[in-house]
């Protein structure tokens, strides 16, 4: 019905600006003028001979008519609605607008979508701010010039009676001090120039791993076969993307674990569970007889072009996050602290628990993404030591157990939430409107 | 009886900066530059007031600062912490753990010397 809405405003605005009488239009296509009225009125639906009939009398190709507006516009109109505010958008003329106003509705569209991505620059940003530990030591640096600089200044300015070689001394100090504040505020400025997809910029280990993985999009195959202890120090030492000792040790560290879950749950297996059953762990924990944890890192490495976009993440004991795939319309943050609403940190509090919910995340309400939480025991306690976990926690994008009922309110992180009145807020929003 | 300052920074430029200063003033500066032992270098030098930077090699201000108000002997001692991080979780901690006054760097030497001489004062 939607789709044939738009072929009657398409048949009209056509007919108009070609001058023609519905009578006359309808006459040519040898229908009644009050059946030509319905169709225009999208009261009627219409194809086969009567759309090519009227195609030819239009002049235009039959697909301009019964194609409509491109279902991205739609879908992006829809979006742009939805992250105002639904109510206030009438959102049953959606493909009216688009297809009366094509021009507008992609101007629209394309808005929106330049607020998302510098919505995203913003987190980034202000992740880089608020926890960057090149930018901290960067300021430290610059800060501690600055103190030996003035106070230095002060003795010469203000002491009378200054001892030629303390005089010299201290335009020693002014000389050496200036000149590694100049560099610390070069440091500063190349530092904070830097855009966040640059080369230049600098990246923590975590993100190098990330950046690498990223580039196999999270599927390795070469992980799935069995091969000896050197192959993987191998393949890490020839990364590009890994340029610290630090990411190259930590990337060693999880491809390790990836190729021990490939040899116990292997893609073949996986994908012929999933195939069958689809993207629901609980039918596939049952069905594959593995533990949870390795099968929801074993979904996260699924071909996303078979199977969708699968996000994961995984934390520490202490909230900090260790791994993330992001998925779209889930953001997760790079350096600040998380969403403390998150599932994931339910189920650190609760190891035995697993969670599945639907989550929308606040600021980018185009998603529903359903989430499955879960706790792995990684050590036990012991007289020698606390018990550690890791929490994880697997996000999938449309995915039909995701339904409004059910869904729970979160946000990324504090500093660009603005979600208002939240209990478990730690810090004032960027974003306007916040508390 | 001249009064001793055990100053615990690890730039040395601040270092002869605030030990002139002070110097000049009349006191008995002693410095040390890292947070390693520098409990071991409160405990052996006795002061009568220290001056503590934040962030040094080795080991945190605040840990430091924390060991001299576990400490029967240090306990009482005056402490005055110097840190180039403004934000308020640090005045925050600073005065957690028991900071007699707390400066932010850039500092002027007038109100180092100020408050040094107000803590001296009984």
């Amino acid at each position: 019905m939607a789709q044939s809405q738009l072929i009657g405003n398409r048949i009209r605005d056509r007919r108009v600006m070609l001058g023609l009488k519905q009578t006359e239009l309808a006459k040519q296509a040898g229908i009644s003028p009050s059946y030509l009225n319905l169709i225009e009125h999208n009261r009627r639906r219409i194809g086969g001979k009567t759309l090519l009939t009227l195609a030819e009398h239009l002049q235009v190709e039959p697909a301009l008519l019964s194609e409509g507006a491109e279902a991205a516009l739609l879908d992006g109109l829809q979006v742009a609605a939805h992250s105002q505010n639904a109510h206030a958008a009438e959102l049953d003329r959606t493909e009216e607008f688009a297809g009366r106003f094509p021009g507008w509705a992609q101007v629209l569209t394309a808005l929106h979508q330049k607020a998302e991505t510098l919505e995203q620059t913003v987190a980034t940003l202000n992740d880089r701010l608020a926890n960057d530990p090149h930018l901290a030591a960067s300021l430290h640096d610059v800060i501690t010039s600055v103190t030996a600089i003035r106070s230095t200044a002060s003795i010469l300015v203000e002491t009378k009676e200054l001892e030629p070689e303390w005089r010299a001394r201290f335009h020693r100090n002014l000389g050496e001090d200036s000149r590694r504040l100049a560099e610390g505020a070069e440091a500063l400025v190349r530092h904070l120039e830097a855009a966040p997809d640059t080369d230049e910029d600098v990246r923590s280990p975590m993100d190098e791993m990330h950046a690498f993985l990223a580039q196999h999009n999270y599927t390795l195959p070469f992980l799935e076969k069995s091969m000896g202890d050197g192959a993987i120090p191998h393949l890490v030492a020839q990364a590009p993307d890994l340029a610290t000792d630090s990411a190259r040790r930590l990337t060693e560290t999880w491809l390790r674990q990836a190729h021990s879950d490939a040899q116990i749950l292997p893609m073949r297996a996986l994908r012929q569970a999933v195939d069958v059953l689809g993207l629901e762990p609980n039918a596939l924990a049952r069905q594959l007889q593995v533990d949870a944890p390795l099968l929801l890192r074993r979904m996260a490495s699924l071909p996303s072009d078979v199977y969708g976009p699968v996000g994961l993440v995984i934390c520490d004991g202490s909230g900090t996050i260790i791994f993330r795939k992001q998925v779209p319309g889930f953001s997760i943050p790079t350096a600040a602290g998380a969403c403390a609403l998150w599932p994931l940190y339910r189920v650190l509090q609760s190891p035995l628990s697993r969670v599945a919910v639907p989550l929308e995340q606040s600021g980018s309400q185009h998603s529903r993404i359903m989430s499955y939480s879960l706790a792995e025991l990684r050590r036990p306690a012991g007289f020698d030591g606390p018990a550690l976990v890791h929490a994880h926690m697997l996000l999938l994008p449309d995915h039909p157990e995701a339904t409004a009922e059910r869904v729970e309110h979160v946000g990324s992180s504090c500093r660009i939430c603005p979600m208002q009145d939240c209990a478990a807020r730690r810090e004032p929003s960027l974003m306007t409107g916040a508390e | 009886m001249t009064k001793r300052v055990l100053l615990i920074e690890d730039e040395p430029n601040i270092i002869e900066a605030v030990s002139f200063i002070l110097s000049r003033d009349g006191y008995d500066v002693k410095t040390h530059s890292n947070g390693h032992d520098a409990i071991e270098a409160v405990l052996a030098r006795a002061p009568d007031l220290i001056i503590l930077d934040v962030m040094l090699p080795g080991r945190s201000g605040f840990d430091i600062l924390r060991d001299i108000r576990a400490n029967e002997q240090t306990a009482d001692l005056p402490v005055l912490m110097l840190t180039a991080r403004g934000q308020d979780t640090d005045r925050d901690m600073a005065e957690r753990y028991g900071a007699s006054q707390y400066m932010t760097k850039p500092f002027s030497n007038a109100d180092v010397l100020a408050t040094v001489r107000d803590l001296m004062t009984p």
